[in-house]
């Protein structure tokens, strides 16, 4: 096969995977809308099971055919598949759903699933349309085995960051819906995990995250002294990475030395994570500077 | 610690109008521009420092802030980590199962025996141990307050390698054509910018010729894919020359001084002859590149002709011409050369002190006298019999950078420690544990509990009295008590 095929290929794999992305959602969007109906009768019980069995399959599904898809980007530029925002967006989308696929053999994350999905089919459908940007080599300041270890941690990061704050968003709702209720949740959302079991787990996974961002962060300056002549230059890229490293520490701070808890714990971990997806979305399109490689 | 995290978290909040608004340091032009479209919103924005805002008094405010508070709470604080780090564990309270993980049974050893075997056991384990008469106290987890310490004290470390880098440091740019040496004396810049500890005794006296300079575009988009300059490099006067390769992420390396690759052009080489048919002016003059096709605009001045003469120029690699865009390059490489020429005589105003581009002419005080296209090799008779331009060929000029930073190592040996005291703080576990043994009867009972922040504790206890109660088996329990959770 040549580079191109294996380029659309890839263009055709990523179309295939978001259709099976999508049924998964479908189907996990109709267990909850059925549940929410239905209540807590013990007879749906197996039944739903038997729903979320399905959407979890093709969770995996999907997943399998992203690995095909971005694996034959690689091969069709002939390197690691991260040398832009598309191949950064099918990459993380795949480090996001793995993410995502291994807490769920150990923990009770399946309620996750509608989420992990919709957000999937959100970046695919983004990197392949506004995105997308033809397979080519890469420019010679990308030439480095700094690429690599760079953007592999920071794909990693920004997944796990991403897990984090859609189980913080799921506290703060849930947390809501049972003020409403007087502390009682509907039959729905018996199945949840408790409150603090949600954020202990947003917790342990920003706590477990952010080395791995300060490596990765790290990992940029010592390129960046390679490439640019300089480690630090208040590049807007930079900027933001730094200014979501702060909020990421500020939260660990609060939760450990101060105490912090529950909401108010939530909504800086949301806040933090805004801070990367602003860093992501805005600076890589609308930003100037030297670490803008959308390639658009 | 509260007041440093405030002060990192303002600067933070501090570091992102610098993000929106265009910095003189990054992109002066995108600066001159605002200044043309919002000629008052600017002038205000510039009072406020916030198109240097990295260098403005308030942000060095607050990373100075920042940076006394660091020290006033870390330095008090690693002075009490060391006092305590030798003080024993406090003394068994007098509550256990008021504590964490409470649990108590029967040992079926004696009361000493039993102690015994809790002190082997958590010094095993590593635990550091008070041992009273009826009871042990044990403590492990010191290296997770080490680590925070550890974290801080790096904070500084890196703050004191970037002050240091950039007060000691210096940055300077510098275009050479192929087949030209550079010598690294601040005379040969065209541009330094020094910290103010910088000396100039600073620079090491190397000198690079630039021998070759390879460009590599890909044939469907010009994108650029590979960079390689072959240069031969003398350390000092009178070193033996060494042959070197430079590309974009691989500097030359000086001591605390690299030279980069940063960016690349063509020089036109042209000599230009005075009515009598002596030559003027020969060389290669750098042109500014424009686009990723290297369109490039250069300015020609010839002062040492009566009257003055200057060609503004446009040179193409690849020129084609269309209608509309009027004379372009389409591809980055030198396949169809050719080199724009309108000229102009009169007063060039080279003399009138003003510093002047060397890109472009002010034609304000000159008339022009033709307009010209040359291929290489091609001459041109400028009219009036005022003499003649020759294009005579190319030479690829190289941009490089020169940047010299006395703190970089200390930066970055700050920032791997950062790394691991991060990681120290946020992993290592911190446990007290109490064992107290009594004796009831002829039962000896052990009572354990614990104290901790960090995750494992259940853990640690359960196991140490699975050690502890390993002789008598299963049958050792005394009603089982929870914790007090
Ligand atoms: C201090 C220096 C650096 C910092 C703080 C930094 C920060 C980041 C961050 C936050 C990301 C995550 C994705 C995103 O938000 O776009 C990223 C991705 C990336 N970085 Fe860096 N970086 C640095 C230096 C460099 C250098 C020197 C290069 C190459 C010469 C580079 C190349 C890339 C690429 C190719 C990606 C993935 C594609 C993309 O998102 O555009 N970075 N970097």
């Amino acid at each position: 096969m040549s580079k191109s095929d294996w380029a659309f290929l890839s263009n055709d794999l990523i179309y295939a995977a978001m259709a099976v992305c999508a049924l998964a959602f479908i189907i996990f969007a109709y267990e909850l809308a059925w549940s929410i109906r239905v209540g807590e009768e013990k007879t749906t019980i197996s039944r739903r099971s038997k729903v979320l069995r399905i959407a979890q399959s093709l969770t995996i599904l999907y997943f399998l055919i992203l690995v095909v898809a971005v694996f034959a980007r690689a091969v069709s530029a002939g390197r690691v598949p991260w040398g832009n925002m598309y191949e950064f967006s099918i990459t993380g989308t795949l480090a996001f759903t793995f993410a995502y696929l291994v807490a769920s053999i150990k923990f009770d994350v399946q309620w996750l699933g509608i989420l992990i999905s919709f957000a999937s089919l959100l970046t695919l459908g983004t990197a392949i349309t506004l995105l997308y940007v033809p397979s080519a080599p890469l420019v010679p300041a990308l030439k480095s085995t700094w690429l690599v270890i760079h953007v592999s941690a920071a794909i990693i990061s920004g997944g796990v960051f991403l897990l984090a704050n859609c189980i913080a968003g799921a506290y703060l709702i849930l947390e809501r819906i049972e003020q409403k209720n007087e502390g009682a949740r509907p039959g729905w959302a018996l199945r949840l995990p408790k409150l603090e079991s949600l954020d202990q787990l947003s917790y342990r996974l920003v706590a477990l995250v952010f080395p791995l961002w300060t490596f990765s962060i790290i990992a940029g300056a010592i390129w960046a002294e390679a490439a640019w002549g300089r480690y630090w230059g208040w590049d807007p890229k930079e900027t933001w990475a730094f200014i979501t490293w702060v909020g990421y520490a500020a939260y660990l701070h609060a939760r450990v030395t101060a105490g912090w808890k529950g909401r108010r714990a939530a909504w800086l971990c949301l806040i933090a994570g805004s801070t990367f997806l602003f860093n992501y979305v805005y600076v890589n399109i609308w930003g100037t500077g030297k670490h803008t490689y959308s390639g658009l | 610690m509260r007041t440093a995290l405030v002060l990192l978290l303002l600067l933070a909040v501090a570091s992102i109008p610098g993000s929106i608004f265009p910095q003189r340091s990054q992109s002066p032009l995108q600066v001159n521009e605002y200044y043309g479209t919002n000629p008052s919103l600017a002038k205000w924005l510039d009072a406020l420092s916030l198109f240097n805002v990295y260098s403005s008094a308030w942000f060095s405010a607050i990373y100075i802030l920042l940076f006394i508070s660091l020290i006033g709470c870390v330095l008090p604080r690693t002075w009490e980590h060391f006092k305590m780090a030798r003080a024993l564990p406090p003394m068994t309270p007098k509550n256990l199962e008021r504590l964490e993980e409470f649990i108590e049974f029967r040992t079926g050893l004696s009361q000493t025996q039993t102690l015994d075997k809790a002190v082997a056991e958590l010094k095993r384990r590593r635990y550091r141990i008070r041992k009273l008469s009826d009871s042990v106290g044990a403590e492990k987890g010191f290296i997770r307050e080490s680590g925070n310490l550890l974290f801080h004290l790096s904070l500084i470390l890196l703050l004191v390698g970037v002050a240091f880098g950039s007060l000691g440091g210096m940055r300077a740019d510098v275009i050479v054509s192929e087949g030209e040496t550079f010598t690294n004396v601040a005379t040969s810049y065209d541009s330094l910018n020094t910290g103010s500890l910088f000396s100039i005794d600073d620079l090491p006296p190397f000198s690079i010729k630039v021998e070759k300079f390879t460009a590599q575009y890909d044939i469907v988009t010009s994108a650029p894919l590979d960079y390689t300059l072959n240069a031969k490099v003398i350390d000092y006067p009178g070193a033996t020359p060494r042959d070197e390769i430079v590309k974009v992420n691989a500097p030359l390396t000086f001591g605390d001084t690299r030279v980069y690759l940063q960016a690349n052009g063509y020089s036109p080489i042209v000599t230009v002859r005075n009515k009598e048919g002596a030559v003027v002016l020969r060389g290669a003059i750098p042109f500014l590149p424009q686009d990723g096709n290297l369109t490039s605009i250069g300015a020609i001045k010839v002062p040492d002709m009566q009257p003055q003469i200057g060609f503004v120029a446009k040179f193409l690699p690849t020129a084609e011409r269309t209608k509309e865009a009027g004379g372009f390059s389409s591809y980055p490489e030198p396949l169809k050369p050719l080199l724009d020429l309108a000229a102009w005589s009169g007063d060039l105003g080279l003399d009138s002190g003003i510093p002047q581009s060397v890109y472009r002419i002010n034609t304000e005080k000159l008339t022009q006298i033709g307009l010209a296209a040359l291929k290489p090799g091609d001459r041109w008779e400028l009219p009036g019999g005022v003499g003649s331009i020759t294009f005579d060929g190319l030479a690829p000029w190289v941009n490089l950078q020169v940047v010299r930073d006395p703190g970089k190592a200390y930066s970055l040996a700050g920032a791997v420690l950062i790394l691991i005291g991060l990681l120290v703080s946020l992993f290592g576990r911190r446990h007290r544990i109490w064992v107290r043994v009594s004796e009831n009867g002829g039962d000896t009972i052990a009572h354990i509990a614990g104290l901790t922040r960090s995750p494992g504790l259940d853990n640690e206890i359960k196991t140490l009295a699975a050690t502890l109660r390993s002789e008598v088996g299963n049958e050792g329990h005394v009603q089982p008590t929870e914790g007090s959770e």
